[in-house]
């Protein structure tokens, strides 16, 4: 058995009284384009945050490459996070700062590129999102909220990771929007050659993206298989999610 | 049932000292990291020119107005109090002693307090609901350097330059006071003001002015770097950020004066 890129492996969380992930495992092959799916308060965007050192497992571990992931805040969680890519739910873009800027933010602010070198890979990343030099300078707040993802997805792949994240790309976008975003993602890991872990509960968007599918449910990872199977599995809880009954 | 009733006020009063440590630890624990960036690095220079001038510079308004006026007041107050004791004419060497000392560094802080600590909290708030701050760790940047370091520096430095001016406008306003409207002689003023003045005088005000600016943004950065609840904690952070900052402010003015003037 290959080691997986990616792995929680018997992980646990709490937040109070309240157990959000217990027992769980889920393994990402290299290279794979795995989304996990799943109802709200699942659980989606809490793994997300444990893979990125976010926050810290109470039981179990999470491992990037077979080696623990430890707290946020050390040079090694920052060496590992240099590593990855994260478009979040919001975009998250920095609002004091330019389109540009805040593609470029890791290049200019972690790796210390110069400024002018930086433009010009943030302009090259924001080419790869079809977005052209008109909008670099611009503010985030002056962009749509379509425009912003992909902004987010820019910022995501300037630094060329080996591991990107998406946290519900497609929330809060129209249709056409969304299959914008859902093509752009396709598009940009099968560029990079990169894994790929996707939250989502888009169904239209997690059979797009993912070239595997892992269902959340009850704190635990209940079912695996490819968007296919999505409609001929049986187990319930997945008809349920599927169906919306 | 009696045993419990009994119990419930000293619970409360265990529940409020333990949260208050807990506060304590945390605002304790915030300032070493922030302080250990200020150290470590690394360092974003562009940030702390940027935090300068908007604590700096866009305070120079506020901060001016208030030491003219308070200057102006405080000419008034010691000019009538002294008149009971036939003294009216100690009023430059007193004006320039209060604010020196006391009122320029104090109410330059209190209006940083109300400026730029709310400011602080809000946008640091605002960065943590919109997840801003997750996405800065996972760009490989910390947050402590890049936030909080540059406005602990840039409030350490801006604040004592601005009571230097919050100093001068004050005296000025007392100057103004006393020659127009109490026939002061506008040159034997000065010189008063300038003869009794001594350098600890306002070497002690700048000191105070430096430790206020460190005050000022650790609770606008401590507020708004923990902030919850979306914009309702937001504003919460805000009010905290500026009410605790006043708080510590007066406590520490006190603290220092008492050593500075400790014979």
């Amino acid at each position: 058995m290959t080691r997986p890129k990616l792995e929680w492996r018997k992980v646990g969380k709490r937040f109070g009284d309240a157990t959000v992930l217990e027992g769980l495992n889920l393994r990402i092959e290299a290279g794979r384009s795995t989304v996990i799916i799943g109802g709200s308060g699942q659980g989606k965007s809490i793994m997300v945050k444990l893979a990125l050192g976010l926050m810290a497992p109470d039981s179990g571990k999470v491992l990037l490459d077979g080696r623990a992931l430890p707290g946020f805040g050390g040079r090694t969680q920052r060496r590992l996070l240099s590593r990855s890519g994260v478009l979040f739910q919001s975009a998250a873009l920095f609002d004091s700062l330019s389109v540009w800027e805040n593609v470029a933010f890791r290049l200019i602010n972690a790796d210390r590129m110069p400024r002018e070198a930086a433009r010009r890979r943030a302009l090259d990343a924001l080419s790869r999102v079809r977005l052209g030099a008109e909008v670099a300078d611009v503010f985030p707040a002056d962009l749509s909220g379509g425009m912003q993802k992909r902004v987010g997805l820019a910022r995501a792949i300037a630094a060329d990771p080996e591991i990107l994240f998406f946290d519900e790309p497609t929330t809060g976008l129209d249709p056409i929007t969304a299959a914008v975003i859902n093509e752009l993602i396709v598009d940009q890991v099968k560029r990079l050659g990169c894994t790929a872990v996707s939250i989502t509960h888009d169904l239209a968007s997690a059979r797009r993206i993912g070239d595997q599918i892992a269902m959340l449910h009850g704190g635990a990872i209940v079912w695996q298989g490819a968007p296919g199977e999505l409609d001929t599995t049986r187990h319930p809880d997945v008809r349920r999610f599927v169906d919306g009954g | 049932m009696a045993g419990a009733a009994a119990m419930t006020p000293v619970s409360a009063v265990g529940r409020l000292a333990l949260s208050s440590l807990r506060q304590v630890g945390a605002v304790a624990l915030f300032a070493l990291r922030g302080l250990w960036a200020v150290v470590a690095g690394p360092w974003y220079l562009g940030q702390v020119l940027r935090q300068l001038v908007a604590i700096g510079f866009f305070s120079l308004p506020v901060i001016g107005l208030t030491a003219v006026f308070t200057g102006a007041a405080l000419a008034l107050n010691i000019y009538t109090g002294g008149g009971r004791f036939n003294a009216e004419q100690i009023m430059p060497q007193i004006v320039a002693l209060g604010i020196t000392r006391e009122l320029g560094p104090v109410l330059a802080a209190l209006m940083l307090a109300g400026r730029v600590a709310a400011t602080m909290a809000a946008e640091i708030g605002a960065m943590r609901a919109t997840e801003q701050i997750d996405a800065m760790k996972t760009l490989s940047t910390d947050p402590y350097g890049y936030l909080v370091a540059p406005r602990l520096v840039a409030a350490v430095i801006a604040l004592p330059l601005l009571t230097v001016v919050a100093d001068i406008i004050g005296v000025a306003g007392g100057w103004g006071v006393a020659v127009g409207f109490l026939d002061f002689n506008p040159t034997v003023y000065i010189r008063s003001t300038v003869d009794f003045v001594e350098p600890q005088d306002v070497g002690t005000g700048l000191l105070k002015a430096m430790a206020f600016g460190f005050i000022v943004a650790l609770m606008g950065c401590h507020h708004g770097y923990n902030a919850t609840g979306g914009a309702r904690g937001v504003g919460r952070a805000t009010t905290q950020a500026v009410v605790s900052a006043a708080i510590l402010i007066f406590a520490t003015d006190y603290v220092l004066t008492t050593l500075f003037t400790a014979r």
